[in-house]
């Protein structure tokens, strides 16, 4: 699958956004207000920046983005709808958080059910994301059960980085979100290697022979097109098995390092910031693999002869 | 709507004969020439006489060569591609705004492209790849099984069939009910043996296959002698004629 910088853009910026907000959702709580104003107000922002930044993104990339309202409306069957309805339904929620949470608003009773209704609609947010590729059969390195759970534990992951970075430049007790932070990124090393078990493992059994049905010594003759044409330029790529080893080995260095800096962190709390852009970085990258990782089946009739 | 029917009144679909099609391109280019006009106008192509022409096709023409087993001729095999307009089509239920949809009455799967958002999801969600954007008009575009010609009471009845149908110089696109087992097109995909393609995706298409027939494997029977001459005056002027010029030539 083609790797779309807005998406892959989107998906990782909201992620993290999402992630941070459901953190901040929870902490909020469990302690019944924020640590400073400023903290408060700093932390929303980012949150709700990169989150409505990835949004906008997504939407750009429509061919038609002024109609982009019309996707809150299939909820019923589409995970893309749900996903914006979701979207759409967090913010008034995580806005009437910030503003009980911050004490601009003083009702303290409010805080505790806002900061869990806010997390549970930002991680349902980034839940119907992961969905969207989870339930593509297309494509069979999505369509695996660990794709949701990675999607999640790499919103808590930066998320949780995003959190504790800022609470060290603000020169603050990061609280309990570093354990949950080392948590969710110990989770995504282990899910994310196990994914990648799962689909080199994964038998490649749909077949040219089954999809033109001309039995197995089919092979392609001529193509349909005088130049590439839109379905190979966003479905045909595939990235070289021996660059997607090498990209999954940077990769796992970059959360390996991210993981050691937050360990280093615990002592020396400057090591929180790097931390959180290294996991930022990999992110990234480990997105672009899941998108150029991704073999889709009507690949098949354009000379591939498994997928 | 996004949420598919439960049943559909009729099937309608294609069959596409494998043996017969010649790879002519003629379906290809009268698709375009309908379509580029009615209901997916515009449907444009970028740099269209250039090095690199780009667009929208709603149908195209693969070819695919079986290779040889040993003691038989390799053969190459004409395949066009279009929407095969499934009965449970994800293209459909994965759009976000429900410009995409099946149509209840006849089957036929659309794209109402006053709705949608040009998102693309819909040609990630199909196995086929039957779904093409359109850069210019920020929508996707797809087979409409020629729906503004198949109930327009403005043509002639023998031209209510898809423009694909219409062109096909070898006869080996068909158009019908593939819901209504007596109708003309199940029976030739039941005597032919129609197939579907990737059934095991599950999409259940409409539109059916039929194989290519076996070939006769012949040996190659040798360049034939010459027939003899009669001996006929005729015959004797031309061998004259043949002795003159060939000498000439010397």
């Amino acid at each position: 699958m083609n790797p779309a910088y807005s998406v892959i853009f989107f998906t990782t910026a909201s992620g993290a956004g999402y992630g941070l907000l459901a953190l901040l959702g929870l902490t909020g709580a469990r302690m019944g207000h924020a640590p400073s104003l400023l903290f408060a107000i700093l932390t929303l922002i980012i949150a709700l920046g990169l989150i409505t930044a990835g949004l906008l993104s997504s939407t750009l990339h429509l061919g038609r983005p002024e109609r982009a309202w019309r996707a809150l409306s299939q909820w019923r069957t589409s995970w893309l709808s749900r996903e914006g309805v979701a979207a759409i339904v967090t913010y008034p929620f995580a806005l009437a958080f910030g503003l009980v949470w911050s004490g601009l608003v003083a009702i303290p009773d409010a805080v505790a059910p806002l900061g869990i209704l806010t997390a549970i609609l930002a991680l349902t947010t980034v839940f119907t994301t992961g969905k969207i590729y989870a339930t593509l059969t297309t494509i069979r390195a999505w369509n695996q059960p660990l794709t949701v759970p990675i999607y999640l534990f790499f919103a808590l992951a930066s998320g949780g980085a995003l959190h504790w970075a800022i609470s060290t430049i603000l020169g603050m007790e990061p609280g309990t979100v570093p354990p949950v932070a080392g948590f969710a990124l110990l989770m995504l090393a282990m899910l994310k290697l196990r994914y990648w078990g799962l689909i080199d493992n994964a038998p490649r059994d749909r077949t040219m022979a089954n999809a033109t049905g001309l039995g197995e010594h089919v092979r392609q003759w001529e193509v349909p097109h005088t130049s590439t044409n839109f379905v190979q330029r966003e479905m045909g790529f595939v990235v070289a098995r021996r660059h997607a080893q090498r990209l999954r080995k940077i990769f796992f260095l970059l959360l390996l390092l991210a993981g050691g800096l937050e360990g280093a962190a615990t002592s020396v709390p400057a090591f929180a910031v790097p931390a959180a852009l290294i996991l930022l970085i990999a992110a990234w990258l480990e997105r672009w693999l899941f998108f150029a990782e991704g073999e889709h089946v009507v690949t098949l009739f354009y000379g591939n002869p498994n997928a | 709507m996004t949420a598919l029917p439960d049943t559909t009144g009729k099937k309608l679909g294609l069959v596409i004969d494998l043996d017969t099609c010649v790879g002519c391109q003629a379906c290809a280019t009268s698709c375009k020439e309908w379509n580029t006009q009615g209901y997916s106008a515009p449907m444009t192509d970028r740099d269209p006489r250039g090095s690199d022409p780009d667009g929208p096709w709603l149908n195209r023409i693969h070819g695919y060569e079986i290779e040889p087993e040993s003691g038989h001729d390799s053969r190459v095999v004409h395949f066009p591609r279009s929407c095969l307009h499934c009965e449970t089509p994800a293209c459909v239920t994965v759009c976000p705004t429900g410009a995409s949809y099946k149509r209840a009455e006849d089957g036929i799967v659309l794209i109402n492209p006053d709705t949608c958002i040009g998102c693309k999801l819909c040609s990630w969600a199909c196995p086929y790849g039957a779904r093409e954007y359109d850069v210019d008009h920020g929508v996707m575009k797809k087979c409409t099984l020629c729906v503004d010609r198949i109930y327009n009471e403005n043509l002639e009845p023998e031209d209510r069939q898809p423009a694909c149908v219409k062109a096909c110089p070898t006869g080996a696109r068909h158009f019908g009910d593939l819901g209504d087992p007596g109708s003309a097109v199940s029976q030739l995909v039941l005597e032919r043996g129609g197939f579907d393609l990737l059934p095991e995706m599950g999409y259940k298409p409409t539109n059916k296959y039929l194989p290519p027939r076996t070939k006769r494997n012949t040996p190659q029977a040798g360049i034939e002698a010459l027939p003899k001459g009669d001996g006929s005056a005729m015959d004797r002027l031309f061998k004259l004629a043949d002795r003159l010029l060939s000498g000439a030539g010397n």
